[in-house]
């Protein structure tokens, strides 16, 4: 095998540093502006999903239950022609579902009440609050474990790209007006847990290098290091991509937008990991000697 | 020797994979559908007699069954094929009769040696099996506002018996307030309260005009009150549950104030809906004889029993029901037949023994949310839950002699009519107002429907990492391959033997545990590549590659492992499950990705002359 190829990931990190706050700057824009659809988990009310054996006209169907009284129901198709997700404000009280559902079945159609879904105004608040909440404590605990695992110049590299990656995948989800519901947010925590096993491989890899090439520049040692780490970011975003792509065309509608998230946070993850943690490293001027510490033969000879 | 395992190590890793076979093994044998019958309360016994009515039913159906048991308690009758199901059910339901509680279920069949060995499959989250969930708020102040009332009335009547005067008590909030002209008074008061109610705390509040004192709960007083609130709607709960015949429903505490039911399997969920979401209480109270009282309408829908004006006191209330069943009179009308406990018999006695001729009214209190929307002050419409409480009368009956504990009520339409008062009354009994606050309904077939894609997307998820490992890594990439096919093997072991549910998103997460256990094989192989490139001895590059790439792989998978355990903290059932199999995962994967695939490269490769490695 012929030796590693360096390349200079390092000497285009001024476009990357552009290209990153553009996308954070849209992404916070559109977050600040419209906001995120919420889904049900988070914004209360009442779902109801019914299959019919036929292609549905939702159009169709929107006006049926107006006539019958029910106030501005959303129609809309789900995952399938034939499947039909109706929304509405408001708990579903005694029998809501059967009277749903006896005016859908006028013209004798065979109609399936597939799924009830009802969450009352307070859990949804608590949610969002809960999920914040969440996301913080993972950031701050992540910062603290790498910051005493590595130095805080690490922690604070690898914490500003798992937000990189939380902003833009919101971003995104904003941006497209994708539903964001409690899957999703599973899908984000989901990929900090990603992009931070990247960015510690990398990470791992800069303070070996740091150790023990003497005589480099710490451009040049994190370009080592990303270039020895390549291959194996790549493969393993390809790995992961794949199964990806299976939940997203056969996982059902259910995990759709779960799979989407974690889609675009591998992505951005992967990206991340090569630019954003290293080039906040080397904006704060990381150095051998941040990490001459007396750990020599850390590794215990002894594990396999 | 380089690249060689001591022997316990070998062991270990078969260990580590004859557990894995054993403990997944349940998995694979698909349940029996069946049908499971009980009784109505604990003391009926069902025994090979009944079970062999049951059998005489089917039979004459002509349903296919086989294996039927009864252990004295319950018997379960397992079925041929599943579409009969249904009709089994309602046949065995008109075969015994009302008294006993019918219940679908899925029998497991793992052979008694595997169960011997603590085998069993995974359990099925609701949105696999299909069923209903409900998440239920206690209304914790209503409780404690319940209990000053009467805390309030008793102070009262003592200050009054020790000539202690006081010009007024009353209930203001959380807190029972008194006001006296003298401060003479006001100590033999807190003194009498000192005494006689250790849970109420007096606080005399200094230079106001009238003298004022504040009795609050203390502390560990309000928290037994809620506690027992809480308990007692759950008991309450459970035995509504109970008379839906669900085979194995959940009925468990939430946080401080929330009780989480969880039905799966139920077919009719609007049967469901309408017993637990009963959040009601009952209240005897006798017909107002002039304007006094409050007029309340009749709760049948059709309209046909009169409105009529209630006493304002409450004769007893639901606590004091203990048990209410529908049957027939000497002339085959229904009635429903009332035992109370032994206070709410001698209320019940005490005040009937004047007022015979009088009639007697039952009414039922629910307890219910309205949204209401508003906009607030930005302009955005906000939605707000507004608890109202309806009450309406359920039985009106003339009281013909003086009752007692046991007594029963007569001059009911029908069947139907008799079974649902009875149901209500057995109901009824709650300490505290619930409001559903959560509901989710999951038909069946959208289970199986989501089981099978769950299915159809790991396997097809796995097949294309496998080919990808392949043909990347070659011969390291049939280590790689059997290490995350064993990976899966453990996951589903270890998922089945901790009795961890398995939902939808859990089957996401497993999906992408495989797309990420290869993690720690791709960075290993990296580093035996780059080892051997850098001109490393073959057995040198296989030894430090493995030994070099573990720090990384720990570091990666203890952040990771953080970030699962914060999922499993801030999530509710679904994403707890997905936070569940995450970091079960990860751990499998360390072991099988690490240990075992070290085992397998040292079994073939170890100690050996190699010119070249295939990787």
């Amino acid at each position: 095998m012929s030796q590693l190829k360096v390349y200079n990931f390092m000497g285009i990190r001024r476009y990357a540093v552009v290209f990153s706050a553009l996308m954070l700057i849209v992404s916070s824009l559109s977050l600040y502006t419209q906001g995120l659809v919420l889904g049900l988990d988070f914004s209360g009310g009442t779902q109801i999903e019914v299959g019919y054996e036929q292609p549905a006209n939702v159009a169709e169907l929107r006006t049926k239950l107006e006539t019958a009284g029910f106030d501005s129901p959303v129609v809309i198709h789900f995952g399938a022609e034939t499947d039909v997700l109706i929304r509405m404000q408001g708990e579903p009280d005694q029998g809501l579902a059967e009277r749903v559902y006896n005016v859908l079945q006028v013209d004798g159609e065979k109609v399936e009440l597939r799924r009830v879904d009802f969450v009352g105004p307070q859990i949804g608040e608590e949610l969002r609050d809960d999920g914040g909440l969440g996301m913080l404590t993972a950031l701050a605990l992540v910062m603290l474990y790498v910051a005493i695992r590595f130095q805080l110049k690490f922690s604070i590299g690898a914490v500003l790209a798992l937000g990189h990656d939380v902003i833009i995948t919101l971003g995104v989800f904003s941006l497209a007006r994708l539903e964001f519901d409690l899957t999703v947010l599973a899908a984000i925590l989901a990929v900090v847990g990603y992009s931070l096993n990247d960015t510690i491989v990398v990470s791992d890899r800069i303070r070996e290098n740091f150790r023990k090439i003497r005589k480099a520049t710490p451009v040049e040692v994190i370009n080592e290091s990303l270039s020895q780490t390549l291959w194996r970011t790549i493969n393993t975003s390809v790995t992961t991509l794949l199964v990806l792509l299976a939940l997203f065309f056969i996982g059902g509608e259910l995990i759709h937008n779960f799979a989407i998230a974690l889609m675009i946070g591998v992505g951005i993850g992967t990206y991340s990991s090569i630019y954003v943690a290293a080039t906040v490293m080397l904006a704060m001027d990381v150095d051998r000697e941040d990490l001459l510490e007396p750990v020599e033969g850390e590794l215990v000879d002894d594990l396999p | 020797m380089p690249n060689k395992f001591p022997l316990w190590k070998n062991l270990l890793v078969l260990l580590v994979i004859s557990f894995g076979f054993i403990y997944a093994a349940p998995n694979l044998y698909p349940p029996d559908p069946a049908i499971q019958l009980s009784g109505q309360s604990g003391a009926m016994v069902i025994d090979e007699v009944v079970l062999q009515k049951v059998e005489g039913a089917l039979d004459e159906a002509g349903i296919e069954y086989f294996a039927g048991e009864a252990d004295g308690e319950s018997a379960l009758i397992r079925l041929r094929d599943i579409d009969l199901q249904l009709r089994a059910k309602e046949i065995i339901q008109a075969e015994m009769g009302g008294n006993y509680i019918v219940a679908l279920n899925l029998a497991p069949t793992t052979p008694e040696w595997l169960s011997d060995l603590g085998g069993q499959p995974m359990k099925l989250g609701l949105d696999l099996s299909g069923g209903v969930h409900f998440l239920l708020e206690v209304d914790l102040n209503a409780a404690l506002a319940t209990r000053l009332e009467s805390d309030l009335q008793d102070v009262k009547s003592a200050l009054r018996e020790e000539r202690i005067r006081y010009r007024t008590f009353e209930l203001k909030g959380q807190q029972l307030i008194g006001q006296f002209r003298e401060a003479e008074e006001v100590d033999r008061a807190t003194a009498l309260i000192r005494a006689n109610y250790r849970d109420l705390q007096p606080q005399f509040i200094q230079g106001q005009n009238p003298l004022s004192l504040v009795l609050k709960l203390s502390d560990i007083a309000a928290g037994d009150i809620e506690d027992n609130a809480i308990k007692q709607n759950l008991t309450s709960l459970r035995n509504r549950v109970n008379e839906l015949g669900v085979s194995e429903p959940l009925v468990s505490r939430q946080g401080k104030n929330r009780i989480v039911v969880e039905l799966p399997g139920v077919q009719d969920t609007a049967e469901a809906k309408r017993i637990i979401g009963k959040t009601a209480n009952l209240e005897f109270r006798l017909e107002s004889l002039d304007k006094a009282g409050e007029k309340f309408k009749f709760r049948n829908p059709s309209g046909q029993g009169p409105d009529a004006r209630l006493q304002n006191k409450a004769v007893i209330s639901g606590e004091n029901v203990t048990d209410a069943r529908a049957s027939f009179d000497e002339n085959g009308r229904p009635q429903v037949n009332i035992t109370l406990d032994a206070k709410g018999g001698w209320q019940m006695g005490y005040a009937t023994r004047d007022n015979i001729g009088r009639r007697l009214g039952v009414l039922f209190i629910e307890y219910k949310t309205r949204l209401d929307k508003s906009v607030d002050e930005n302009g955005e419409v906000v939605i707000t839950a507004v608890p109202f409480v309806e009450k309406n009368i359920i039985s009106l009956a003339t009281i013909q002699a003086q009752l007692g504990k046991q007594f029963r009520i007569t001059g009911l339409d029908g069947q139907r009519e008799s079974s649902e008062l009875a149901l209500l009354l057995r109901a009824g009994a709650l300490a505290a107002p619930m409001y559903i606050v959560e509901e989710r309904t999951i038909g069946p077939s959208l289970g199986a429907d989501n089981i099978e894609l769950g299915v159809k997307s790991v396997t097809l998820g796995m097949m294309m990492v496998l080919l990808f490992m392949l043909a990347v890594y070659k011969g390291f990439g049939v280590f790689a391959n059997i290490a995350l096919a064993m990976n899966l093997v453990l996951l589903v072991a270890f998922m089945s033997l901790l009795g961890a549910t398995l939902t939808l998103p859990g089957i996401a997460g497993i999906v992408l545990t495989v797309g990420m256990a290869v993690d720690a094989n791709v960075l290993i192989f990296s580093r035996i590549r780059e080892e051997l490139a850098s001109g490393s001895s073959i057995q040198g590059a296989i030894s430090s590659g493995y030994d070099r790439a573990f720090v990384s792989i720990l570091d990666a998978n203890i952040t990771t492992l953080i970030v699962a355990l914060i999922l499993f903290l801030i999530g509710s059932g679904p994403v707890q499950g997905f936070a569940v199999t995450l970091s079960i995962g990860i751990l499998t994967s360390m072991f099988t990705s690490i240990v075992m695939t070290r085992g397998f490269v040292n079994l073939i490769i170890g100690g050996r002359k190699i010119e070249k490695l295939w990787i």
